[in-house]
């Protein structure tokens, strides 16, 4: 059973200042994304600071107002519907932040915000306290307000919110990125295991590919806005297909204490998001660059369960 | 775009020292509270029906000089009628007024405030072109100007006090509201599903309403003054109702022979403005304090 | 160049709305004829009148004829010493040109130097004397303060003339009851903009430099700390417009202001309409006027607000 399918959304900014008589010079920030989410898996997105991770998460939700594309959950259309039913649809998907601290109101105690969803949705209130237990907050814990609380702490009352109308899906933007390590693997492994107990779909976002491999079923790396690369973790990891997703993971960090150091990318910053490159958009930065990539933009094509965009990929195949 | 919309002419902190100074805040608030109280008990504590007229006793100066009576221990007016119970009503009146204008005008910029920033566009551009408009004319000329056309009526002079200040608060609220919005938990409480009315009542409001309470302290006296200033010339608050301002205004005529009925009205707008000057001053400071200097 | 345009249009709009303003507040007010004829005329001469000033046509067309009769300069005419009104108010602009221009002298002459003093001097004793003057002076009611000068200046010590404006000795305590509370408000913004320029890192460069003391604070500190000082005059200037009104009437000064308050006293539509038109003229001035200077001073924008999605 298919769950969740984005076709081919996109999302623009605009360049600059506005100035009279002139068109504001725009960009995309997403730029014909499309994916498959299965029910019950997690799909990872990798990609560099400002390649649209957080912008996809925002389309995904319809947080954010699409240029075009479309979001459906069980065939059911998620974006272009009624303000109130797209309220009502809250409770099927939620949105996990980076930024746990910020996202919570620092007026009110944990407990009030992890029922407000609740509230909102006219709920019996009891689901929030299953919620907290959940996730490992109850008692005392959660009369806290969020300035008593550490980012792990905090990281997990973002997540009890999202639970408390209990999802179908969860969108997680870097949802680990701000906590130091040994936290990162506490929250990682308790998302692993609400997904095994409540069945829940994730699209875990990330820079960091090392945690995605750990708890993704499929990886989409993205670069300027697309993907260029979607496949099974195993078959990722195993062998990437597109020059950018390798370049990607020859900066994981190995346990080798010698080559721990190397996370910058080797290939330098990447091109303002702005002012995207011709051809190819990764051709500036690719090691295997040839002269067609400069003019023809690849195409993401589908090769058995995994795609690809790079006109080197028949060769590897 | 003016310059008024830059410069959202905040009131300035008092000195450190007096904002530290607990007496100083203390006294304020304690003139505060009597102020207060005389506001509601004022036709209960009068001694005399502040319009009675003692055509025996007119002019008597208060106790300690000469020609005074015991019976008005703190003096009559040039009709006979008691000065401590016209102070009491004509300090309800004023107080009342005041507070009356500060909160209508504070509900309705505020309003005004959150529906610039929520609709934007037009409706942006519309509210902040009259709040522009609004702070480049005098509105006390502009008062003026309307009593002088529509008369002089309680509803007329409430909706003039109200419509005074107001567009301060919209400019605040907008601006806070437009930087609260962009916060995560407001943005967080919209993706549950929540309307924008709940996402603005029940997060944004209670988080901005700091500084919206600092600008009721500096309204505040700036209302007062308002107020008693249209009674000074005789064009607010008329006889046979009394404030502050009116019984000053009236004071003024008897100045030669009778300082007092215009000096005891005059300080005690003096020492509400100023008693509202240190409490707004203490408040900011309480609220925010890297606005202290 | 577009930037010129812009506050053109804004200015023409601001004056076409207090214009409309007025036009539609005295035409909500009732038939004119009630306010500006004797009651006891008879309707025959009402009607009379009524087409005459031309209260018979529609709406529309009296504001039009309305708006190109002050376009032609004509104000229309005091019903109650049957003068033009334009020319009455005219003949009041000198004084309380004089008045203002005084107070504000006095303000900005008073208010700037104490309040750079005070904010060099911070935490002295000169500190703290001048803030609590200047909070004592401006939580003073105008009004009051005049009061308390004449009692003191013409009743007591009787050096000073408590009304009129026939000798500059009359100037003194009007325009020092205006310009006090101006000079306190100034000095407050001057010490406080001071004191935020001279913590800003290119001051503490400058003083690292080893520049000397004057010389910091005439080359640096001021022209920054002049930035909202200038900014908030436009806006200074209007309110003292008001507080013109109560002080003139309190010293018999004869200028616009006590022409204003009789005027509406009586309710002469006419002076009150004219006078209005004046004062958007005025107010619209200054604000172009320290708009232009703000943008000379400190080019920066502001930013729109834009809606929400949802
Ligand atoms: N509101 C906005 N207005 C203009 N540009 C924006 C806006 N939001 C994002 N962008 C731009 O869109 C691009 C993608 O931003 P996005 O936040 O989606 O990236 P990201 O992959 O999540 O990056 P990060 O890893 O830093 O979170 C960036 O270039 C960013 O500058
Ligand atoms: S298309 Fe060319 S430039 Fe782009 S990734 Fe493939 S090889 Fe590199
Ligand atoms: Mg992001």
């Amino acid at each position: 059973m298919t769950q969740l399918v984005a076709t081919d959304l996109a999302r623009s900014y605009a360049v600059g200042r506005k100035r009279l008589w002139r068109r504001q010079r725009r960009f995309f920030a997403v730029d014909g994304v499309s994916l498959t989410l299965e029910a019950g898996q997690t799909l990872g997105i990798v990609g560099e600071s400002g390649c649209g991770k957080s912008t996809l998460s925002r389309l995904v939700l319809g947080l954010i107002e699409a240029d075009r594309g479309a979001v459906t959950l069980d065939g059911q259309d998620m974006l272009h519907v009624s303000d109130a039913a797209w309220r009502a649809q809250r409770r099927r998907m939620q949105l996990v932040y980076q930024d746990a601290a910020g996202s919570l109101d620092p007026r009110l105690t944990v407990r009030a915000q992890v029922q407000e969803p609740l509230r909102i949705h006219n709920l019996p209130l009891d689901a929030a306290e299953e919620a907290l237990i959940a996730v490992g907050l109850s008692g005392k814990m959660a009369d806290r307000y969020p300035h008593e609380m550490s980012g792990g702490q905090l990281q997990r009352v973002v997540i009890a919110r999202a639970l408390a109308l209990d999802p179908d899906v969860l969108v997680l933007d870097e949802p680990v990125s701000a906590l130091d390590v040994s936290i990162q693997a506490q929250i990682v492994n308790l998302l692993m295991d609400l997904q095994r107990d409540r069945g829940l779909t994730y699209l875990f976002v990330s820079h960091d590919l090392s945690v995605v491999r750990h708890i993704a079923d499929r990886v989409a790396v993205m670069y300027l806005g697309r993907i260029v690369e979607e496949a099974p973790r195993e078959a990722l990891f195993a062998r990437p297909l597109h020059p950018y997703t390798r370049v990607l993971m020859d900066a994981v960090p190995r346990p080798d204490p010698a080559t721990r150091r190397a996370r910058k990318l080797q290939i330098g910053d990447p091109p303002n998001p702005a002012d995207p490159p011709s051809g190819c958009r990764f051709h500036p930065r690719c090691p295997l660059a040839l002269e067609r990539c400069r003019t023809e933009d690849p195409a993401l094509r589908s090769f058995g369960p995994r795609r690809a965009a790079c006109h080197l990929v028949e060769d590897f195949g | 775009m003016s310059v008024m919309e830059r410069i959202t002419p905040r009131r300035l902190p008092l000195p450190r020292w007096l904002t530290r100074a607990p007496l100083a805040v203390t006294l304020a608030a304690g003139f505060m509270v009597l102020m207060l109280f005389v506001m509601v008990f004022a036709r209960v504590i009068q001694p005399y029906a502040f319009d009675y007229i003692d055509l025996m006793n007119r002019m008597a100066p208060p106790v300690p000089l000469e020609g005074s009576t015991w019976l008005h221990p703190t003096g009559t007016d040039t009709l006979g009628r008691d000065l401590f119970s016209r102070l009491l009503v004509g300090t309800q009146t004023s107080m009342l007024l005041a507070l009356l204008g500060t909160c209508l005008g504070a509900v309705l910029g505020v309003t005004l405030g959150f529906v610039a920033a929520h609709k934007g566009r037009l409706w942006d551009e519309a509210i902040m072109a009259l709040v522009d408009f609004q702070a480049a004319m005098p509105w006390f000329i502009i008062a003026l100007a309307v009593l002088a056309f529509l008369g002089n009526s309680m509803v007329i002079f409430i909706a003039i006090m109200a419509l005074y200040g107001w567009e301060t608060y919209a400019r605040i609220t907008r601006g806070l509201v437009l930087s609260a919005r962009e916060q995560g938990y407001a943005l967080a409480v919209r993706g549950l599903g929540a309307r924008p009315r709940w996402v603005y009542l029940r997060h944004i409001l209670p988080n901005i309403s700091g500084p919206l309470l600092v600008q009721l302290t500096v309204n505040f006296p700036a209302t007062i003054l308002f107020e008693t200033s249209l009674s000074f010339l005789g064009l607010g608050i008329r006889p046979p109702m009394t404030s502050l301002g009116q019984m000053l205004g009236e004071g003024r005529d008897y100045l030669i022979n009778a300082w007092w009925l215009a000096v005891v009205p005059g300080m005690t707008i003096f020492f509400i403005t100023l008693s509202m000057s240190i409490l707004g001053d203490w408040l900011r400071s309480k609220l925010d304090p890297s606005l202290e200097d | 160049m577009r930037w010129t345009l812009i506050k053109t249009i804004r200015a023409a709009l601001t004056l076409l709305l207090v214009v409309s303003f007025v036009f539609f507040v005295l035409r909500l007010s009732g038939d004119p004829t009630y306010m500006l004829l004797p009651d006891d005329i008879d309707e025959a001469t009402r009607d009379f009148y009524r087409s005459k000033w031309g209260l018979d046509a529609p709406l529309f067309e009296q504001y039009r004829s309305y708006l190109v009769a002050l376009l032609h300069g004509d104000f229309g005419i005091s019903f109650r010493n049957n003068l033009d009104a334009f020319d009455l108010v005219w003949d009041r602009v000198p004084k309380t040109a004089l008045l203002m221009g005084t107070s504000l002298l006095i303000a900005l002459a008073m208010g700037i130097p104490l309040g750079i003093i005070a904010a060099l001097y911070r935490d002295s004793w000169l500190d703290r004397g001048v803030m609590t003057v200047s909070v004592f002076g401006f939580s003073m009611p105008n009004f009051f303060l005049g009061i308390l000068l004449i009692l003191v200046f013409s009743l007591n010590l009787r050096v000073l003339p408590s009304s009129g404006s026939d000798t500059w000795w009359h100037l003194i305590m009007p325009a020092a009851t205006l310009g006090i509370s101006y000079a306190a408000q100034f000095a407050r913004y001057t010490r406080s903009s001071m004191i935020d320029v001279l913590s800003k890192p290119y001051m503490r460069t400058a003083r690292s430099k080893g520049a000397a003391p004057a010389r910091r604070v005439n080359l640096h500190a001021l022209p920054n700390a002049a930035i909202p000082v200038v900014t908030i005059l436009g806006f200074k200037v209007g309110e003292m417009l008001g507080g013109a009104v109560v002080v003139e009437t309190v010293f018999a000064w004869p200028g616009i202001g006590r022409l204003l308050t009789s005027a509406v006293a009586t309710r002469d539509l006419a002076v009150v309409q004219c006078i209005m038109i004046l004062l958007a003229i005025t107010m619209i001035a200054a604000n172009t006027l320290t708009d232009l200077l703000y943008g000379w001073l400190d080019p920066r924008v502001r930013v729109g607000a834009k809606a929400g999605a949802r």
